[in-house]
């Protein structure tokens, strides 16, 4: 039986509560750490709308000075000369869809084999030489490796292309594919590991059969991050696949040697024209390289999700 | 009934034949580890344990003993270990399987492990038994081959309904009884369970054990576990370890190895006996 020590009697013993005082256990702002705790949520959530007021702000012109030009002949149409109506950047929406994706090409098979090894081989010299490299390059300005690109195709090939601009790519999207992989491989619980490994599996089968489908979540996220980011690039691009103002494809085959065209180019190009056509398609291509990355974005996940649940 | 006297002597040619006079006399494995480190760590010295035919060997003893360690001996798990250093030798049907000429891998598909935490992949339950068949190749007819390992793990009338769903969505006595299942469907030889039951409640730990003394008639088990009455209740011999803390270090070592009922009933030494008393120095 519990009986208090400052409530001696029969009465305390059979009601423990007698000495409690319930307005204790009311809400009140008077008390020093409940008015603490309510100034603090204020301060999170007003910096909260504050961190996202910019981009929200930039979705909306997006969708208000974009929106308006929105049209098919956009997607059909090559780039108009000065003072002249209509027109729209089908080419550049090929050239930065196949630039992205020959990029991935490159990046992927690069980038995970890395990233497997990395994942292997905590420590050991070799791999920290290689992870503070990866780490270094998140950080390296995307147009040294424009730069870069110029000097090892450009330069050699002779011209600007669309190949030259993959490669830049490619070298700005490396990290981040290495980096987000290793670690979704890393989290693969050490138990399943052992599980391969107690069922005699070997290690290329542990890594084949296991590691990787149980951390392709992951992988796939990391890889939409960097196309997502590659995307966007402008700088690189000016140094390799210049623009153009035709098709990719010309009697019937692409010309992956010949400059391209890109939407963050045309972006570029087009901001700072004194003519409103121009301008407006400007607009227009930023929303629709928005969506097309969002859309990115997207497939990802969903296939992701699908394959957590599958699986 | 021969059980050796403790501490063992560092004499190897002493402990040769501990086990000849044993019931089921067919040693499976023979294991002996006379030093075994983690780097400059010793973890396990003087345990000699011979692990019999179609029978339960059970591991008792307090953490940190080295229980585990000298079960992962068996099947060579301790090589991902880094620093795992070993003196002594683990026989497989005579055969030194620390040999260098003998693959650590091939060695694991003979001699199967059940793990503490359930870890089915994440995969669909027929995956998950269909790895090891994978894993080697099979040609044959799998489905088959799933069927009998999930109704050897006494698991087929609860799951048949939902093979090409999650294994993850399983309860915890579930996974590891497809644990058990992904285990037997290569049919190794001997399987090896590290405290199979210490993540689950007592109806599914019941059912692991059911399962077990089934088991023995196909396979050859040796098991870690916290739970005397476990150990009481299905092993058929029982090796106590502890841990010698006198050099500096915390180097387990085998005190005692015997029939289970005598190593309970009527313990030979000191240790064992608080140990099973409850009574810790």
């Amino acid at each position: 039986m519990a009986t208090r020590a400052n409530n001696p009697g029969s009465v305390a013993v059979l009601n423990p509560f007698a000495g409690v005082d319930f307005s204790q256990l009311e809400r009140s702002l008077q008390r020093p750490r409940t008015l603490m705790n309510f100034a603090l949520n204020l301060i999170v959530a007003s910096m909260t709308i504050l961190a996202l007021i910019p981009l929200f702000s930039v979705l909306w012109m997006l969708l208000w000075r974009g929106g308006q030009k929105l049209s098919l002949a956009l997607f059909t149409q090559l780039p108009p000369a000065p003072l002249e109506p209509g027109g729209g950047f089908g080419n550049a929406i090929v050239g930065t869809l196949i630039m992205v994706g020959l990029a991935v090409l490159m990046s992927v098979p690069v980038g995970l084999l890395t990233a497997i090894y990395l994942a292997q081989t905590r420590v050991g010299r070799v791999a920290q030489v290689v992870r503070f490299s990866a780490k270094v390059l998140t950080g390296f300005p995307s147009i040294l490796a424009g730069v870069f690109a110029y000097g090892a195709i450009v330069l050699v090939t002779g011209g600007y292309s669309s190949i030259a601009g993959a490669v830049a790519l490619s070298i700005l999207m490396l990290p981040t594919i290495i980096l987000t992989s290793e670690e979704a491989i890393r989290m693969v619980p050490t138990r399943m590991k052992e599980a391969a490994f107690g069922m005699g599996a070997t290690h290329t089968q542990a890594v084949l059969m296991v590691l990787l489908p149980t951390a392709l979540p992951g992988i796939l996220t990391g890889v939409m991050l960097a196309v997502a980011r590659a995307a966007g690039e402008t700088a690189p691009l000016l140094f390799t696949a210049l623009f153009s103002n035709y098709w990719l494809w010309s009697h019937g085959r692409a010309e992956l040697m010949k400059p391209t065209a890109s939407l963050a180019v045309l972006i570029y190009n087009f901001a700072g024209m004194p003519f409103p056509n121009q301008v407006e398609l400007a607009w227009a291509a930023a929303l629709v390289l928005v969506l097309l990355v969002l859309a990115a974005n997207l497939i990802g996940q969903s296939f992701s999700n699908r394959q957590n649940q599958q699986v | 009934m021969a059980s050796e006297s403790v501490p063992i002597p560092n004499d190897s040619s002493n402990m040769a034949p501990l086990f000849s006079a044993q019931r089921n006399g067919d040693v499976v494995i023979d294991c002996h580890i006379k030093e075994l480190y983690y780097g400059t760590f010793k973890a396990v010295r003087d345990t000699v344990v011979p692990i019999a035919k179609n029978a339960i060997t059970a591991f008792i003893g307090p953490s940190g003993c080295g229980k585990s360690t000298v079960l992962r001996c068996l099947n060579r798990m301790n090589d991902l270990v880094r620093g795992f250093r070993f003196e002594g030798h683990v026989r497989y049907r005579g055969h030194d399987i620390y040999g260098s000429a003998i693959d650590p891998v091939a060695v694991r598909r003979f001699i199967g492990m059940v793990f503490q935490q359930p870890n089915p992949f994440a995969t669909s339950i027929y995956n998950n038994v269909a790895f090891g068949l994978r894993l080697n190749g099979y040609k044959g007819n799998k489905g088959e081959k799933v069927e009998k390992a999930l109704r050897s793990a006494a698991l087929w009338d609860e799951v048949k309904d939902k093979l090409h769903k999650s294994a993850l969505a399983l309860s915890g006595g579930q996974q590891q009884r497809l644990c058990i299942a992904r285990a037997i469907a290569t049919e190794p030889e001997v399987l090896l369970m590290d405290e199979p039951c210490s993540a689950l409640d007592p109806i599914a730990t019941r059912k692991i054990e059911e399962l077990m003394t089934e088991l023995r008639q196909r396979f050859t088990i040796a098991i870690v576990t916290h739970n005397l009455q476990q150990a009481q209740r299905v092993a058929d011999y029982t090796g106590f370890l502890y841990v010698d803390t006198t050099q500096g270090g915390r180097t387990g070592y085998l005190v005692e190895f015997g029939e289970s009922h005598q190593v309970f009933q009527d313990p030979k030494h000191k240790h064992t006996r608080d140990y099973i008393r409850g009574e810790f120095s």
